[in-house]
């Protein structure tokens, strides 16, 4: 695999009993870039990250993160491949019953060897990047949608990943927030060089942060477009893409 | 004048040729709809006609209940050879007319609910969706005893790895808060037993053998068994919502992607917890138990407190103390390990959460039952 690669799927296919949700997709992801999954509801667009990040295994294909196959079935290469990933869940996914410090500090007293002020330390520094500090002793339960997501980022990027996902970063908040988290996937990726792969359907967004984009489709269950926001949204004839960036509704 | 409720009237005329008319005036929406639809449907079954006509010249205000009625009327009231029109529409309510009389969004029943059981509603395939869902069950349960397995290999090789701080927090819900209830019950226990039995033994002037009746019987039986009752209905019902919440929220598979086995992460911490706090939990039912029968044997059976317990500590030997607590012991790994389980396989939404307490509560006393019935086998061969 080339150097500049970061992630690739080759020829997944994606089957639940009768259902096959995805049919043969292949595509890359570069480094440091900011990739975008689009797709309707339905789509596929959230399995697909599922299965890109060793959650689920395909009926076939597969999916390297780094050099790694990540579908191959060897427990200790999926644990080295891990430790290059973060994951913001669609849901934020922090640990109930721990704080939003607890939950950053988690995975760094895991995986690291600091001491406890030092983790401390490099916790409230991770906050500080997404703009939490002050919240660091708050439960989950106790701070609102959009900060719970700041706070999912700050642990997914706990440990430095080179690739960062995100389910639906902006889905559910309003618009400003929706903004704000879209600035600091920017500037995440601008600062520390970070390859961010998005699942999302949130136009905005998408022309706020994506450098490159695929496009799901339920009907032919693979991959309909590809390029940049711009080019799907002038030059792409696929009348799906057509309705999906003008939003217009299918004639029912 | 008091605002009175806006109706729908109706007005029947009638002439020779087995023509009927009637008109309608009023709202015909939804507070309206039903009481005009039964007495328009009492009207048809009395009259007899070839034709009738609805005027609707003085309807004022229409929803799609109200076009629902005329639907109604048209398809399921009216018999095959009558004929039906509609006159005088305002033109105000054509829009909701057309929209509610559109055939194509009435051609269809309601579809058939799209859940596998009841799209297949024959017996075979019943049968055979109970029996897949069952292996699959049981595969899960053996990969489970898998994941334990390799999750205490690991603990074994990296001893650091061991959450000491959720296995004392567990530790405190599971043993410490359980310690009132555990009291109490064992406490009424001991005295219920103590009294019953005095009723018999009194007879036979054998009131000092209620001391020992009531020590070898919890000791050895009801100790374990009730405290692991208390515990599955307390704590291992807990595990089970805990986890499974976790599991719908992606929590869990927030601890995967971090590099957290679930099982080393949630299952471990509780089931030490409960190995550890189980036993004690039932020395001190135990306890309070004795203590409840003295309460009676002092009071009612004229025993001195002294000859009481020394009654039974005579009973008593170490061998059933142990014989009691190696089975809570046991029960404590089944209500840990089945609330965990059940707990991990929970999908979908808030019902799944309340599912999954309620069989882990359930097997785990199934379990616990079947468990001490083994118990009983093994001793009877022992000795």
């Amino acid at each position: 695999m080339p150097e500049s690669i970061a992630a690739e799927v080759r020829h997944l296919t994606v089957q639940y009993g009768d259902d096959r949700i995805l049919n043969d997709i292949g595509f890359s992801v570069l480094r440091n870039e900011i990739f975008v999954i689009l797709g309707g509801s339905g789509s596929g667009k959230s399995t697909l990250l599922r299965h890109m990040i060793g959650l689920e295994r395909p009926v076939s294909g597969q999916v390297f993160i780094d050099t790694t196959d990540i579908t191959a079935r060897s427990e200790s290469r999926f644990e080295d491949a891990l430790k290059k990933i973060g994951v913001l869940f669609q849901s934020s996914a922090l640990i109930s019953s721990m704080t939003v410090g607890e939950n950053v500090a988690l995975p760094i007293a895991e995986f690291t060897d600091f001491s406890q002020k030092a983790i401390e330390k490099m916790v409230s520094g991770k906050l500080a990047l997404v703009g939490l500090e002050p919240y660091a002793r708050h439960l989950p339960s106790e701070i609102s949608g959009g900060m719970k997501k700041r706070a999912g980022l700050a642990r997914a990027l706990a440990l430095n990943p080179a690739i960062l996902f995100l389910d639906e970063p902006s889905a559910g908040l309003d618009p400003v927030t929706a903004a704000e988290i879209d600035d600091l996937i920017l500037d995440i990726n601008h600062r520390l060089g970070t390859t961010i792969i998005i699942v999302t359907h949130e136009l905005a967004s998408i022309f706020a942060v994506a450098r490159r984009v695929i496009m799901l489709d339920k009907s032919t269950r693979g991959i309909i477009a590809e390029g940049t926001p711009e080019q799907l949204k002038n030059e792409c004839d696929h009348p799906f893409v057509r309705r999906f960036f003008h939003r217009q509704a299918r004639n029912l | 004048m008091a605002a009175e409720k806006p109706s729908c009237t109706c007005e029947i005329f009638e002439n020779s040729n087995g023509n009927l008319r009637i008109s309608l005036s009023g709202p015909l929406t939804i507070g309206t709809a039903a009481p005009i639809l039964a007495e328009l449907a009492a009207i048809v079954k009395k009259k007899s006609f070839t034709a009738l006509t609805l005027d609707l010249s003085n309807i004022n205000a229409m929803d799609d209940y109200g076009a629902l009625v005329l639907y109604e009327l048209k398809n399921t009231i009216l018999r095959p050879g009558q004929d039906f029109q509609v006159q005088n529409t305002p033109e105000k309510i054509k829009p909701v007319m057309a929209l509610a009389m559109n055939p194509a969004a009435s051609k269809n029943d309601f579809p058939a609910r799209l859940s596998p059981s009841s799209a297949r509603a024959n017996l075979v395939a019943q049968t055979g969706v109970a029996a897949i869902t069952q292996l699959k069950n049981i595969t899960y349960f053996i990969a489970f005893i898998g994941s334990l397995v390799m999750a205490g290999q690991h603990i074994f090789r990296k001893p650091k790895s061991l959450r000491k701080q959720d296995i004392l927090q567990h530790m405190k819900t599971t043993g410490v808060d359980a310690l009132p209830v555990v009291a109490l019950i064992s406490t009424l226990l001991g005295l219920i037993m103590a009294f019953m039995s005095s009723l018999q033994l009194k007879q036979f002037g054998a009131n000092l053998y209620v001391a020992s009746l009531v020590a070898l019987a919890m000791v050895s039986e009801l100790g374990p068994i009730m405290t692991a009752i208390i515990v599955a209905g307390r704590s291992g019902s807990a595990y089970a919502a805990e986890i499974s919440a976790m599991k719908i929220s992606e929590e869990v598979d927030a601890l995967r992607i971090m590099g957290f086995d679930p099982v080393l992460f949630l299952v471990i911490p509780r089931m030490a917890a409960a190995v550890v706090v189980v036993p004690i939990l039932t020395m001190f039912a135990n306890l309070f138990a004795i203590c409840g029968g003295l309460v009676i044997g002092v009071t009612m059976l004229d025993l001195s407190t002294t000859s009481y317990i020394s009654q039974t500590f005579n009973t008593l030997k170490l061998f059933e103390l142990f014989w009691g607590l190696s089975k809570s012991f046991v029960f404590a790994i089944l209500i840990s390990g089945v609330g965990c389980l059940r707990g991990f396989q929970a999908k979908g939404g808030a019902s799944a959460v309340g599912h999954a307490a309620t069989s882990a509560v359930v097997s785990s006393i199934f379990l616990i039952v079947l468990f001490d019935s083994i118990f009983a086998v093994i001793r009877s061969y022992w000795r």
